[in-house]
């Protein structure tokens, strides 16, 4: 390429690589992990990556800047001389040897120092809680507490308190993520692995499974809610307490629609008939924003739409279609529908578990 | 066919003097020492995995085992003689401990099946635990290979009686030794630490 | 094999030797034309896989996308990876490994012709056996890397899955046993069967990196073998290796399959650095700078890249003693690679630079295996890479130093050794279309994929949310995949239109270095009339200049084009089996005979075990046969 041409395009190389930059700290970006770090561990990893990136950042202009630099230069034109054969120079090769090779080892030492730090130890001071990861959606068991709570998707930690999860999966490896607040963590069926951070920040965070488990992997989301620590005692008390009895009569129509449903096979409602252990505890199912994995915000036309449609909304998902109209695949293909009306009760009852 | 007495002294130059043949079964026979290391890792790793069933360790039958080991042993040594007596020119001899390399290899096998008979009626079974399935694959996939060698000795035998193996073709019975030997090696390996490394208690 | 001096019945006769029509192609052993076969093929694989990325891309170009379900876009990611690394990459490298290796060492084939003819088989078998899963109940969806126990499971959530995963298994044991076959055959063929005078470090570099990826193969291979076997033995047999709740650990999986997947990605890349490390010279006009250390930075990158593997499960939960060890062995594996870099640069550094398509794509890998490069260190910030594992980041990664990488150093050899192979050059002027299309897409499409990892974006999802911040980049790298897409485009019209319309190459078209470019384009059946002996590195192109003692070039005024000045003591030239002339060995039913088993032995393990018997059959049919028949007629 001639030189007056490359020249043309070093301004709109500039700008786009700004524009790249630009973007990338720009937008409302949830799960970003650059900047608006809530966590402990999520800054103790930023710390490293920062330094580190900006000497990539470095090699990648020194180093490409030269290769083109040497493209330019060195590119044959008329009347050039053939090149003198240079077959090495022992004193250069071992510089640029030696040189990556200590910037590294440089590199190394407070990466493991910062694989030390992050590693979770249980201590007495620390909210503690059994994460198990099923296909698709989280469960939490707040350990310590009594009645134990046991809630799904949504975990809810104590601003300022250090947070301890040991994690368990009842089929295939996930991996647990909330970017701002920690690394992840795979959740492996058979070995209980360990996760600690403090959130720092008040707040709503989201997460996601980061470890492929097939068909509705994508949908296997999350959120971590910090509060205050006056309010999170708050909530626990409330998650301590027996399930809402619905007031309205649709909602006690739907109570006894649930309750004499197969529902009752798969989910929990405490102190009821439901003690299933296959899907989400619902017992304070009212008290969470979100559902289904976090797939969907926490409100009746999206519960409605749920109970009817299930897998055609998540797929995979073993919880069968109870719309009418809705097709079901073995073992339930004969299973009888709930009509629109009935199941907008049970979606009553449902928004009625506080 | 083209002439074949000049084409005999062609017996490929190579750059290192070995044959391609016997280098290319030293390069397979690395291969191999990756793919028995892997299964003997994973019996390693989960030889006290019994989860309350049969253990190796309730069944097996030391000795028994041993007089099988031996077997084995002996077929290198026959399989060596086998080498020197093509290797002079002596058919009838490469013959003979050709067979008797087959004969041992074979009676080795059904020492291994029947031994597997009994651990089996035991309770140790590839379902019983994954201790048992690990020892069972390890082993299995040993015996295949020492099936596939007597195949091999079985072809050079008739080969031989067809007037197909004369002394310039050595480097065949040379290679395929190699092979019997290195599946001998690995049923030592296997035999130290599957049987004789004592159990935990 | 040695031939021997006794008459005997053939139990076959193999057939005649013939240039022409189908059976001539099925019955070859020359390396020549198991390279081509190795070459179309994995082309035909890499049209398919794009095809597959490019549905990923239009599934996942906005938020709630629509193109494909989730079932489909988990098979079509999954067999995504599993085409372009084990029908593409690896067989394209191995088309170039086919063909050029006997002619850079100066010899007249390979060290087992028929063993040759029978991985390409193989090969072609495995891959059709693989895709056949989409017509017999579904393709594989696990991921290429099949982490248990998802990998195990025969029903998931509410839908069965039979058999996806069995053709995973089982396709992946038949293409490695080629893989293998294939390593032992090179193996022996660089170590034994090099020209009179080539010592090991008169070597090309090309024929350094062959070597050292033939043996990765050969001691990694086994390791994944005994991984899929066990993954197997849990479908069909109701073992438990990788289940937890039976005494099994899911685990094991990843260590078994990464002490594989990591050598693996060697292999993947270093062919192509071969190639560079030949093409950056030629084009240069000067020898490669630090020869012995390039050649032995890939040696190193060999053994080192056998003690690294739990780099790709640093989230797994090995513990902070672990993830140290593999943190700092990862930082090492970096030196040697960076140092090629230097080298290369030091090539063309002080050149004079031509930059033909074979040019511009080889200083295109460099450029972007560099990013892929850096990126890839920033993973062994062990407690960052909790944050960058499964995310876009590492897709990032990947894609520049395999694509950007090691498919554009392909595509460089493959503009490189094309006038070599046709007598014709690919055009110039579509090779630079080519490459500047295909630079700027790649560039479009995985670029943005650091700022998606970074901004959280998981890999393996088959939809996401609005609201995330992904969906302006997502869609650029869409618009980037359809400009690959068009790249490709140009370059098959300009393969097609070459046939006729490319500029007739002689010998040696771009006045290269090595002794491949000594004999005719394209060269006859024997390779070499006579075959050279070989006084130096870079024989070739020190028959054609001398260096003052300046170290400037001055050109031998006799030329030794054909290399005529000195004839290893051999046969006379003769044509093919003439007389007593140069002996090639003779075509062969066997090698596809014996091939054809295999896949019909996975077929029983799924449906049926007489129909393994049956394979089983014809495979040892086709051994026998190939160890029985005559050796050459």
């Amino acid at each position: 390429m001639e030189r007056r041409k490359l020249g043309r395009l070093v301004r709109p190389a500039i700008i786009l690589s700004l524009v790249f930059l630009g973007t990338a700290c720009a937008a409302h970006a949830p799960q970003d992990y650059l900047k608006n770090l809530a966590g402990s561990e999520a800054r103790k990893a930023n710390n490293l990556f920062v330094p580190v990136f900006w000497i990539a950042a470095f090699v990648f202009f020194f180093v490409e800047g030269l290769i083109v630099f040497a493209a330019v230069k060195f590119r044959d034109r008329a009347g050039r001389e053939e090149p003198k054969q240079i077959h090495g120079n022992s004193a250069l090769e071992l510089t640029w040897t030696a040189i990556p090779a200590l910037i590294l080892a440089v590199v190394a030492v407070p990466t493991v120092l910062t694989i030390f730090s992050v590693a979770a130890k249980p201590g007495p001071n620390q909210v503690k809680i059994h994460v198990v990861g099923h296909q698709w959606w989280w469960e939490y068991q707040y350990l310590g507490t009594t009645p134990e709570v046991i809630t799904a998707n949504e975990l809810v930690l104590p601003v300022n308190k250090p947070a301890y999860f040991t994690l368990d999966s009842v089929d295939v490896i996930h991996s647990f993520w909330v970017p701002k607040l920690a690394g992840k963590q795979d959740v492996v069926p058979g070995r209980t692995n360990t996760l600690e951070f403090t959130p720092f920040e008040t707040g709503e965070y989201y997460g996601q499974c980061t470890e492929y488990c097939s068909l509705s992997h994508a949908n296997m989301r999350l959120r971590v809610i910090v509060k205050t620590q006056a309010d999170y005692d708050a909530w626990l008390r409330e998650q301590q307490a027996p399930a809402a009895q619905p007031t309205t009569t649709e909602a006690q129509q739907g109570q006894q629609m649930f309750m004499s449903n197969i529902c009752i096979t798969c989910h929990t409602i405490a102190g009821t008939q439901a003690q299933g252990q296959l899907g989400p505890n619902l017992t304070h199912f009212a008290s969470r924003g979100t559902f289904a994995g976090s797939m969907f915000d926490n409100m009746p036309g999206n519960v409605d739409r749920w109970i009817h449609e299930t897998s055609l909304l998540k797929p995979g998902v073993i919880m069968p279609r109870f719309g009418c109209g809705q097709t079901n695949e073995p073992p339930y293909a004969s299973m009888k529908c709930i009509s629109d009306s009935d199941i907008l009760a049970v979606v009553a009852y449902l928004e009625s578990l506080k | 066919m083209a002439d074949q007495a000049t084409v005999a002294a062609e017996v490929h130059q190579t750059s290192t003097g070995i044959e391609n043949t016997k280098l290319g079964m030293w390069v397979f026979l690395g291969s191999e020492c990756l793919l028995f290391g892997a299964l003997i890792s994973v019996f390693l790793l989960y030889r006290n995995h019994a989860l309350g069933g049969a253990r190796l360790h309730d069944v097996y039958d030391i000795p028994f085992t041993s007089v099988s080991s031996f077997v084995l042993l002996m077929s290198s040594l026959t399989m060596v003689l086998a080498l020197a007596a093509i290797q002079r020119g002596d058919q009838h001899r490469l013959r003979t401990w050709l067979l008797a390399t087959a004969l041992l290899g074979m009676t080795f096998i059904s020492g291994q099946i029947y031994e597997f008979t009994i651990f089996v009626h035991k309770g140790f079974t590839v379902h019983s635990s994954v201790a048992g399935a690990s020892f069972y694959i390890l082993t299995s996939f040993h015996g295949a290979h020492v099936t596939v060698g007597i195949l091999m000795l079985l072809s050079l035998f008739g080969m031989s009686t067809r007037g197909l193996l004369p002394k310039e073709r050595a480097t065949a019975v040379e290679y395929i030794g190699l092979y019997w030997h290195f599946v001998d090696i690995v049923w030592i390996v296997i035999f130290t630490l599957v049987y004789l490394i004592p159990a935990p208690k | 094999m040695a031939t021997a001096t006794v008459t005997r019945q053939p139990l076959f006769s193999r057939p005649r030797s013939s240039h022409k029509g189908v059976w001539s192609w099925i019955t070859t052993v020359d390396h020549k034309r198991i390279g081509v076969l190795y070459g179309f093929t994995a082309f035909a694989f890499f049209l398919i896989g794009g095809f597959e990325a490019l549905l990923i891309r239009a599934q996942l170009a906005r938020p709630n996308g629509h193109v494909l379900n989730a079932n489909q876009y988990d098979q079509v990611f999954t067999m995504h990876g599993l085409t372009m690394i084990f029908l593409v990459v690896m067989p394209l490298s191995a088309a170039f490994f086919n063909y050029l290796i006997p002619l850079m060492i100066g010899a007249r084939d390979v060290a087992f012709p028929r063993l040759n003819a029978f991985s390409y088989w193989v090969f072609l078998f495995g891959g059709l056996f693989l895709y056949s899963s989409f017509l017999l109940g579904g393709a594989p969806n696990g991921g290429w890397f099949g982490y248990a126990p998802l990998s195990v499971q025969k029903v998931t959530g509410s839908v069965p899955f039979a058999h996806n995963m069995d053709y995973y298994a089982i396709g992946l044991i038949i293409l490695g046993i080629a893989s293998t076959v294939s390593a032992v055959n090179l193996v022996v063929t660089i170590i034994n069967m090099r020209a009179p005078g080539m010592s090991f470090f008169r070597m090309p570099v090309f024929i350094w990196m062959a070597l050292v990826v033939q043996l990765l193969l050969v001691f990694a291979l086994p390791i994944v073998t005994i991984a899929l076997f066990l993954l197997l033995f849990d479908r069909i047999l109701g073992t438990s290796f990788y289940i937890a709740s039976n005494g099994g650990d899911p685990v094991l999986w990843q260590h078994l399959f990464w002490l594989f997947g990591h050598p693996e990605v060697y292999i993947l890349v270093l062919p192509a650095m071969g190639i560079v490390s030949e093409i950056l010279p030629t084009f240069s006009r000067k020898p490669l700078f630090g020869y012995p250390v390039v050649v032995l930075s890939g040696i190193a990158i060999g053994f080192m890249g056998f003690g690294v593997w739990a780099h790709h499960m640093f989230a797994t939960g090995l513990g902070p003693v672990a993830n140290s060890a593999f943190a700092v062995s990862t930082m090492f594996i970096a030196v040697p690679t960076g140092v090629k870099i230097f080298n290369w640069l030091a090539t063309m550094w002080g050149g004079r630079l031509r930059f033909d398509p074979p040019m511009l794509f080889a200083i295109g890998f460099v450029t972007m295996f560099v990013i892929g490069g850096l990126s890839g260190v920033t993973h062994a910030l062990v407690p960052h890479d909790y944050q960058q594992t499964d995310t876009y980041y590492v897709v990032a990664h990947f894609h520049y130093v395999l694509f950007g990488g090691a498919i554009f150093g392909l595509f460089g050899g493959i503009y490189y050794w094309w006038p070599k192979i046709y007598g014709r050059k690919l055009s110039g002027k579509l090779g630079k279309w080519h490459f500047w299309l295909m630079l700027i897409g790649f560039n479009v499409t995985f670029g943005p994929f650091h700022i998606l990892g970074l901004q959280g974006m998981p890999r393996r999802i088959y939809t996401y949310a609005p609201g995330m911040g992904w969906d302006f980049w997502n869609m650029v790298s869409t618009v980037g995949s359809f400009m690959i897409a068009g790249s490709i485009l140009v370059f098959i019209y300009n393969a097609w239109h070459s046939r006729k319309y490319g500029e007739i190459a002689g010998n040696d078209p771009w006045d290269a270095r090595t002794i491949e470019w000594m004999t005719s384009s394209p060269p006859p059946e024997h390779n070499f009339d006579q075959i050279p002996v070989v006084h130096a590195l870079d024989d070739f192109w020190h028959k054609k200049y001398v260096e003052d003692k300046g170290g400037k070039l001055v050109p031998v005024p006799a030329g030794g084009e054909n290399g005529h000045s000195e004839q290893a003591p051999e046969h006379e030239a003769g044509e093919h089996g003439g007389g007593h002339g140069i002996h090639l060995p003779s075509p062969s039913y066997m090698p596809i005979l014996a091939a054809v088993g295999l896949p019909l032995i996975g077929y029983g393990l799924i449906y049926g075990f007489y129909i393994s018997i049956v394979g089983g059959l014809i495979l040892l049919g086709g051994l026998y046969g190939w160890a029985f028949e005559p050796g050459t007629e």
